[in-house]
């Protein structure tokens, strides 16, 4: 039993918290009682009457998997009734933290699988789930990346809106320098280096002039979607074959694991970008949590002074590790144009870096969490893209609408409020 | 470092402090254009702004000097006729301003126009007396709704939460306002007052939203703010998509029916100009919000909040309803700056009409400092600089992004103060100056 398991942490910040209400406590039930009363009278009673059929395996795979057919109707009252059962069980049973988590995936699985069940039934073509999971992967790339910056940045006490402005500067370098240099890898890089440019600005003006963090972000936002479109027009339009038209990387599959059934095409069959993501998931996730770099970082984003007491120094510290995160995000940027579509396009990142933003505070503030919370939205937006296609009666427009709608049930119904590192935004001036 | 330095820098004769404050009011020897001197030497809140200002427009010219396509082929023959590019490059970045001041502020050739005429009643009676003050009138025009949003940002600033979301709540205004403009028949003044408020409605709907999510469930204001502007804009186009929905009827375009002409906010100076009621509603709203803000005890326990949640809690302030309270109030100034544009100037709602406000608005209320009276001004020069950007970019070929940027640029320069102090050589503010205080964190 180390110090740290017997001293009861004192929340300072005890005043600021409302008073825990009945109505939170019930909150969470609540939602999923709707989730469960939508899978039955939503889902259930208007699906078309037959059977929602399944594939698991793309063409030409090695490997095949039989596809799935399930009766429409039928799996929706299941779900239905599952999900109402876990909302008597969480409103009444005392749950533990990691229980709690499992109930709120569990519910939002069986909700997608009446949703697709709903939307795929009586039709003749099987809905493919590998195509659904691999979409949802490579379009959460920039999202997990960007969100992956938040988090080191939050981390170490800096507050990072300006991850939209880190993945537009790195997708318009990146497009730029490919195209000069007929490089990739060049491309890559230097889209990594804009994103930590971005990076440098919030830095010198976040630690040094100590401005507010939050507006700060916006405003670099503002200053990067400004002058790429101001590039775009001057140089990019009258000049598109020498300077916007880059090669895109082509996917790696990797050998034996990527002929794994569904994992494979899945997790191993993308562009280089899928494996940095990995790369800088585990290397962030084992940073903070396993090494000593990852302790401090944690100490100058909680308790600055009691990190600089020790000799921790607070400031170079955060500059260093701001910058270092920009080079994620601006890898995520780079992703948008070298990774997918090629060529650049005015403000062509569409507002994800706020997702990215939002993941990092939805996922907690942990390498893992953000990960997941930018996969649901990936998920939410690549179904949205696929129901689009299928027999469903919603209006695009709406549909378009429902991943973020997802978000913010989510995270009003189920998660709450979320505490961020405590120093998270404040400036730091050595005493 | 030089904003540590807070100490008086001219006055720094020995003795009281009381005897060093008389001095600062007479100046330190008394002269008059000393004190002055002082005052704009010692870098001050207007002086910083000022100089911020005018570094951002270097930095944009430089912009405009190194990537303009003539200037960049003058530069490759810098060698052969150096005088040439250089003045290419001077003529390309001042061209630019120079079509920007003449398309906000005033143009010499309406004059030289309005001269030519034969009598003084037929330049009024023709418009060229009106053309006069057009760029003026634009201005005003521009930065009604950037007045209006900037507001809607500030205001929850000062108790401490973060309105990202301007965008969505000028949707819902404009979405309400509009429907009621060309749905429901009215006689003049009623039509209007009923558009206005039924925008401010609609706004304050959202921001209410925004405030008792918060308040009740802890979800961040941020993200709840901005997942909204997402979902406003899908659903504006849903809406904008069936006839028998807002769509105008007997089109495939996104656009609704044009408002009744009751529903119109009135002209201020004749049928020539645009500037319209819209601008004194934006004024009102500033002044407004001052007192409410300072005159109010409801605008005291916004501050407090602001200030320090757990204290004003303490004290027995309700932070949850004040949270809900103030995010109303801003979502209705949003809602108005939505309905402004409509009855204003559009007059009918499309897919677009919310444009970038609901950003625009963040670097408005961050360079007036989260105070109205200065989100006054900063509208008023941002708006001078959308009112600009088409001439520039017609007559130059400069792209209008270069206000995205100039705005960009400004704001950074004016929040660190300490920066245009060391590029200026400036002593630090008698007061503290601007920079540092504004900062905290999110977790309130």
């Amino acid at each position: 039993m180390t110090v740290a398991d017997r001293v009861q942490p004192v929340d300072l910040d005890l005043a600021a918290q409302p008073p825990s209400s009945a109505f939170r406590r019930w909150l969470a039930p609540a939602t999923f009682a709707v989730f469960g009363l939508v899978n039955i009278f939503v889902l259930g009673l208007y699906s078309h009457s037959g059977d929602a059929t399944f594939a698991f395996s793309q063409a030409f795979a090695k490997v095949t998997v039989p596809n799935l057919s399930l009766p429409a109707a039928t799996t929706c009252y299941v779900c239905g009734a599952i999900t109402l059962v876990i909302a008597a069980v969480r409103a009444f049973a005392p749950l533990g933290m990691a229980l709690k988590r499992v109930s709120i995936a569990v519910v939002v699985f069986l909700f997608i699988v009446a949703l697709l069940c709903w939307a795929d039934a009586g039709l003749t073509t099987a809905f493919n789930v590998v195509n659904l999971l691999q979409g949802t992967l490579n379009d959460s790339i920039p999202i997990m990346l960007g969100a992956l910056t938040g988090v080191v940045c939050s981390r170490s006490g800096v507050i990072n809106i300006g991850i939209e402005g880190q993945l537009l500067l790195g997708a318009f370098t990146a497009a730029i320098v490919s195209t000069v240099t007929g490089s990739l890898w060049l491309g890559l890089v230097c889209g990594a280096l804009a994103g930590s440019l971005v990076a440098v600005l919030l830095a010198v003006f976040a630690i040094n002039y100590r401005v507010d963090q939050v507006v700060l972000g916006v405003v670099l936002n503002t200053l990067i979607l400004g002058l790429t479109g101001f590039l775009y027009d001057d140089l990019m339009v009258p000049y598109t074959n020498t300077l916007n038209s880059p090669p895109t990387f082509t996917a790696i599959k990797i050998p034996l694991l990527g002929d794994i059934p569904i994992i494979g095409p899945v997790f191993f069959d993308a562009t280089v970008f899928l494996y940095l993501t990995y790369l800088a998931l585990a290397g962030v996730q084992v940073g903070l949590f396993a090494t000593r770099w990852g302790l401090r970082t944690r100490a100058i984003g909680e308790h600055p002074v009691a990190a600089d007491t020790v000799g921790i120094p607070v400031l170079a510290m955060r500059y260093r590790n701001v910058i270092a995160a920009g080079v994620i995000a601006g890898i995520g940027g780079a992703y948008f144009t070298i990774g997918s579509v090629g060529a650049f396009g005015k403000g062509m990142t569409s507002g994800e870096g706020y997702i990215a933003l939002a993941a990092m505070i939805f996922g907690r503030y942990t390498p893992f969490g953000a990960i997941s919370a930018a996969l649901l939205f990936g998920f939410m937006t690549q179904l949205q893209s696929i129901m689009s296609t299928l027999n469903t009666p919603i209006q695009s427009n709406l549909l378009l609408m429902t991943p973020y709608i997802v978000v913010i049930i989510v995270l009003a119904g189920l998660i709450g409020k979320v505490r961020g590192p405590r120093a998270e935004g404040i400036p730091y001036v050595k005493a | 470092m030089s904003d540590q330095a807070a100490s008086p820098g001219p006055a720094t004769s020995p003795g009281p402090a009381t005897a060093g404050a008389k001095e600062e009011e007479r100046g330190p020897d008394g002269s008059f254009g000393r004190a002055l001197r002082d005052a704009i030497l010692e870098g001050n809140t207007v002086t910083v702004t000022i100089l911020a200002i005018f570094t951002a427009f270097v930095v944009g010219g430089l912009l405009n000097a190194f990537t303009n396509r003539t200037v960049l082929h003058a530069w490759a023959s810098l060698f052969s006729a150096p005088g040439h590019a250089i003045a290419t490059a001077w003529d390309t970045a001042v061209g630019a301003y120079v079509e920007m001041f003449e398309g906000s502020v005033f143009n010499p050739h309406t004059v030289a126009a309005l001269f030519q005429q034969a009598s003084f009643s037929t330049a009024v009676h023709d418009g060229y007396l009106s053309a006069v003050f057009s760029p003026l009138s634009e201005t005003a025009v521009q930065a009604t709704p950037l007045i209006l949003a900037g507001l809607a940002v500030a205001l929850p600033y000062q108790a401490g939460l973060f309105n990202i979301g301007a965008q969505s709540q000028l949707i819902g205004g404009m979405i309400v306002a509009t429907f009621l403009g060309y749905g429901v028949s009215m006689p003049f003044f009623v039509h209007v007052v009923v558009c206005v408020i039924g925008g401010f409605a609609g706004g304050a709907a959202l921001g209410w939203l925004v405030g008792e999510l918060k308040a009740r469930t802890g979800a961040h204001e941020v993200i709840v703010t901005i997942m909204l502007n997402y979902i406003m804009a899908y659903f504006l186009t849903y809406l904008l998509s069936f006839g028998y929905l807002m769509q105008a009827p007997a089109t495939s375009n996104q656009i609704t029916s044009p408002i009744a002409g009751n529903a119109h906010l009135p002209l201020l100076f004749g049928s020539h100009l645009r500037i319209n009621a819209g601008f004194l509603i934006a004024l009102a709203c500033a002044a407004g919000v001052w007192w409410l803000l300072n005159r109010t005890t409801i605008g005291f326990e916004f501050r407090s909040i602001g200030k320090n949640p757990s204290a004003a809690r303490v004290a027995g302030m309700n932070v949850e309803r004040n949270w809900v309270l103030v995010m109303l109030i801003a979502g209705g100034l949003a809602g108005l700056s939505g309905a402004t544009v409509i009855q204003g100037t559009d007059f009918t709602l499309n897919f677009q009409s919310y444009g970038t406000y609901g950003i625009d608005a963040i670097t408005v209320a961050l360079l007036g400092l989260g105070r109205p009276f200065g989100v006054v001004l900063a509208g008023l020069l941002f708006g001078a600089l959308h009112a600009g950007a088409p001439l520039m970019q017609a007559a130059t070929g400069t792209p209008v992004d270069m206000v995205e940027v100039l705005q960009a640029v400004i704001v950074l320069f004016v929040a660190a103060p300490p920066l245009i102090r060391t590029m200026y050589r400036l002593r630090a503010a008698r007061a503290g100056g601007v920079g540092g205080v504004m900062s905290k964190g999110w977790n309130a």
